[in-house]
């Protein structure tokens, strides 16, 4: 009894399987999601990452995609390695704002041809330490990484366990710190925030209150426009000094930031991979429409609407 | 399953030896002086011995790169795992458009009269205004993509469930295998198999309605086992005695005489497919969770409110019409019920077409209320003021750096701090004592697999993390439990509250947290008791209630006053009640750990986040399956009496 109505079962869901898709091979990098082209439009997919910066570059790309081609856009959040995944898939059509991810280059654009490198975003990333400006006035040398043990007692918190805390991010930013707090010698205990939003409200915390804190950080970010940061020296940065990840003892370099799309995506989205392609703009345009979003807490659609209507002329020449 | 009240009742026997809970421990001390010795001899380490790990790395990198590999070409996903995946994205496309079709008014009106024939005018009322104030708060087509999701997710995880209820139903061998396949399914916190699910079907909707379904699916499992056991024998007898074939009797007596607990299934199933709703928009599911999880992201309160009342909404309209749906089974069927079906088809019909005709399918934008701003003033008001500097008491900030320096670091240190096979023989005593010797070997074997894991130090950090959640929910959870059990009114007041704190996405009130208790464990700990509440609470309240009112009559009339009735008769006879919650508590502080990674709680929660940002399996999954053995484990060291068929709804 019982097993005849399951093998029955069995025998018609997997027939129902077969109907719904038809038969034959299942491709699965052909499936877009469910949500795209309702209603006879044409749909793009764009990647969100975590961070407000990302958002901006979709929100103007949506905006300008929406109000100037007619297409509708879907957004999807996800960090920036499943959203290399999620590209090559074709599950998103594009990553406007990638940090440099050498392994995933390697495999999904040189082995597989899943995905394409479309040009640079016109922001250079940093990543660095940073104390906040009012401390670092009142004690200029904690801006150098030798004197940071003198201060290690001032960056003390529960969550340090007696020594300084270096506050990081969330897990899907790229860090070498716990790494660099050993091999600089450094009384510091490295304590992930796990988001940037918890990270971000905690600085806002401590800059209420003028707290010292030392906390990795990355430009550009609309953040110091708000909490005012300054950088502290790490031994200079040089080609290949952080190969090896047991073994890093210098700083983070700077990152012309890329964006990618995924190949057929690229070949035949028509005016939507050609608008995409030529999206470049600068740091100051993309802290503008960062601070209104996280800031002024605009929506994001508020925000590029904003931007849009003030720089015509940058623009313009993105559209196909 | 064993009783707990079965030890206790039995009369103490003379003689020490001759209660079992001494035998037990001296059995446990004999095992114990012949192994540890042994043990130290050979790997004399305070922690868990490095020559007893293994390092699961490198098999599982070599699996996700084979994976990604394969994943376009391979026949297991091209015939297999592309047909599943294909047919999800069919099947939430095809409820999409048809949402999209009826228009915001149609589907609306669809609910509400849906609602008016399952469970009276009230609840339908009630539905229509929740389907309009998703709309109002401006997140109409997310709520539309998060229904389609809802009803693909809903119908795969009873068609799941139902399947393997029937199995466990009818066969007792099939019982007996799935039994601890459902115990483990419920224990398991969402989060630690994402990563293997978005692995195999990427980013995206297929994924997310997949990991709902696991999440879902056992649930319904369980009560169509139950219903179909507990069908009353004569009536089976009666159909018998008819001559009806054994598919005949199935059909027609077992299944309709288990209806209630069929309904009771759809509703637990519906409720946490709906709390995966959110989970899932890590993965990429769209909809509401993925407007919470986007307004995270820029620090925002308010918009992440603005999506998560919608969720909330829907949580409790669909929890309230199926409840009413399974109240109603008894009674006789309205006597005009086919031509009132008809009449509600229509008019649903009726409405969707004329919201296509004046052309007005889409929310209109103008009618778009903003909630996110007044909230974000208040949520700042909020913790500028309690954050710090507040008079006598201190501030929010300081009393979560005393919790930490004074609670948590203690208990952790403790834990860390003690000899492995210490930590073991602990576990096994308490798990023994509470259950029988099979509870207890599970209960040890799950805390050894975390040390030959290789994440035994994280491990117990998480540990020390959930025991402090736990204690400070049951303090506050019996408390408020047991002034609701005294109070009617109080119960009617507190009733939307729990609600509200059970269904509202945690995304939600992440930043607030933070924004209270700074960076650290200490507000993945508040996180977590906002989270456990609601269920100890609720358990509390219901198991006091229960207890028989002559017993308390009695009481009375002997003179107690009423701390001696709750302490000396409501407390005891409720007992049962009580341990229930507790284990309660303890699984849902768990599955709240992850949660506390993203807001600075570190150890396995962090670890699980960083494998899913990082696409990095050996990390995520080793710290995946580690929550999963400290979830058994804590699961057998507090089993109840009874498991409810829920993970806490």
């Amino acid at each position: 009894m019982g097993p005849r109505i399951r093998t029955t079962a069995l025998g018609a869901a997997v027939s129902s399987l077969a109907l719904l898709t038809g038969c034959g091979a299942a491709d699965m990098t052909k499936q877009a999601s469910p949500f795209a082209n309702a209603e006879g439009a044409r749909t793009v997919t764009l990647s969100v990452q975590s961070w407000v910066g990302a958002q901006a570059n979709v929100a103007v790309a949506q905006y300008l995609l929406e109000h100037e081609l007619g297409y509708r856009v879907d957004t999807v959040q996800i960090d920036e390695v499943p959203a290399w995944d999620a590209l090559s898939q074709g599950r998103v059509d594009a990553l406007l704002e990638d940090w440099g991810h050498p392994d995933e280059e390697k495999r999904y654009v040189e082995d597989k041809k899943t995905i394409v490198n479309a040009g640079d975003l016109g922001v250079t990333g940093h990543i660095g330490w940073y104390v906040p400006t009012y401390f670092a006035k009142a004690h200029p040398d904690v801006t150098d990484w030798k004197n940071l043990n003198k201060y290690a007692d001032r960056m003390r918190t529960p969550e340090s366990g007696g020594k300084g805390q270096l506050m990081d991010g969330s897990p899907s930013y790229v860090t070498n710190d716990k790494a660099l707090v050993k091999n600089l010698d450094l009384d510091y205990q490295v304590v992930f925030a796990g988001s940037e939003a918890a990270q971000i409200t905690q600085i806002k915390q401590f800059a209420k209150e003028k707290k010292p804190f030392l906390t990795y950080w990355y430009s550009p970010q609309w953040l110091f426009e708000k909490v005012p940061m300054t950088e502290v020296k790490l031994p200079e940065y040089k080609e290949g000094c952080d190969a090896d990840p047991e073994k890093v003892a210098c700083a983070y370099p700077h990152t012309p930031l890329q964006k990618y799309l995924n190949a057929d995506f690229a070949r035949s989205g028509g005016d939507a991979a050609a608008l995409l392609k030529k999206f470049r703009w600068t740091t100051e345009d993309q802290n503008e429409v960062s601070l209104l979003i996280a800031d002024r807490k605009m929506s994001p659609q508020e925000a590029a609407k904003k931007w849009v209507d003030a720089h015509e002329s940058d623009w313009k020449k993105w559209l196909p | 399953m064993t009783t707990v009240t079965a030890t206790a009742a039995r009369p103490a026997a003379p003689g020490l030896l001759a209660r079992p809970a001494v035998r037990k421990l001296a059995v446990l001390a004999v095992v114990a002086a012949i192994l540890v010795p042994l043990a130290h001899a050979r790997w004399s380490s305070g922690s868990w011995p490095a020559a007893l790990t293994i390092d699961v790395s490198g098999p599982l990198t070599d699996t996700s790169t084979w994976i990604i590999d394969n994943r376009d070409s391979h026949p297991l996903f091209l015939y297999f795992f592309g047909h599943i995946s294909n047919a999800v994205v069919l099947a939430v496309r095809g409820v999409y458009l048809v949402l999209l079709a009826a228009g915001w008014a149609g589907v609306t009106a669809a609910a509400a009269l849906v609602a008016w024939r399952v469970a009276g005018w009230r609840l339908a009322a009630g539905t229509g205004v929740a389907f309009l104030a998703c709309g109002f708060l401006g997140m109409w087509v997310p709520t539309t993509q998060t229904l389609a999701l809802m009803v693909v997710a809903v119908l795969a995880s009873v068609v799941v469930g139902a399947l393997l209820g029937l199995a466990a139903g009818l066969s007792d061998r099939a019982d007996k295998v799935l039994r601890p396949v459902l115990d483990t399914m419920q224990v398991l916190p969402a989060f630690a198999y994402l990563l293997p699910v978005v692995l195999i079907f990427g980013i995206g909707v297929p994924a997310a309605v997949l990991a709902t379904v696991v999440y879902a699916a056992p649930p319904m499992a369980r009560l169509t086992a139950l219903g179909l056991r507990g069908a009353d024998k004569e009536v089976l007898e009666a159909v018998e005695s008819l001559g009806a074939t054994a598919r005949q009797r199935l059909l027609t007596a077992r299944i309709p005489l288990a209806r209630k607990e069929l309904l009771l299934g759809l509703n637990q199933t519906i409720m946490m497919a709906l709390s995966m709703a959110v989970i899932a928009s890590v993965i990429g599911a769209g909809g509401l969770g993925d407007r919470v999880y986007q307004a995270l992201a820029s620090v925002d309160v308010g918009a992440a409110l603005a999506a998560g009342i919608p969720i909330v909404l829907l949580a409790v309209v669909l929890d309230r019409v199926t409840g009413a749906a399974g109240e109603a089974l008894g009674e006789e069927p309205h006597p005009h019920g086919r031509r009132l079906w008809l009449v509600a088809l229509a008019g649903a019909v009726a409405v969707a077409v004329a919201g296509r005709l004046v052309g007005r399918l889409d929310w209109p934008d103008a009618w778009v209320l903003n909630i996110a701003e007044p909230v974000n003033r208040a949520v700042d008001w909020m913790t500028a003021h309690l954050y710090s500097g507040v008079p006598v008491v201190g501030g929010t900030a300081d009393w979560a750096g005393r919790f930490t320096t004074w609670v948590l670091d203690p208990v952790r240190d403790g834990l860390q701090g003690l000899p492995w096979w210490g930590l073991l023989l602990i576990v096994a005593a308490l798990a023994w004592l509470i259950g029988t010797w099979r509870t207890a070997l599970t209960a040890v074997l799950a805390l050894a697999a975390i040390g030959v894991l290789g994440v035994w130090k994280p491990s117990l950090d998480t540990l020390s993390q959930v025991l402090a959640a736990v204690a400070v929910t049951l303090v506050v959870g019996f408390a408020t439990g047991v002034a609701a059990a005294r109070s009617d009114r109080f119960e009617r007041l507190l009733r939307p509250v729990l609600d509200v704190f059970q269904t509202m996405p945690q995304f939600v009130y992440l930043i607030p947290v933070v924004a209270l208790f700074g960076v650290g464990r200490a507000p993945a700990v508040a996180a977590a008791v906002v989270y456990a509440l609601p269920a100890v609470v609720r358990i509390t309240t219901q198991g006091l209630r229960q207890v028989d009112p002559a017993a308390l009559e009695s009481a009375r009339s002997l003179g107690a006053t009423p701390a001696q009735q709750l302490r000396q008769v409501q407390l005891p006879l409720a007992r049962r009640a009580l341990l229930l919650a507790v284990n309660q508590g303890v699984v849902l502080v768990l599955a709240v750990v992850i949660i506390g990674g993203l807001v600075g709680g570190g150890a396995l929660g962090y670890d699980v986040v960083f494998g899913l940002a990082q696409g990095d399996l050996a990390t995520g999954l080793v710290a995946g399956a580690a929550i999963v053995c400290l979830g058994l484990m804590l699961d057998r060291v507090t089993q109840p009496t009874e498991r409810r068929a829920t993970k806490g709804a």
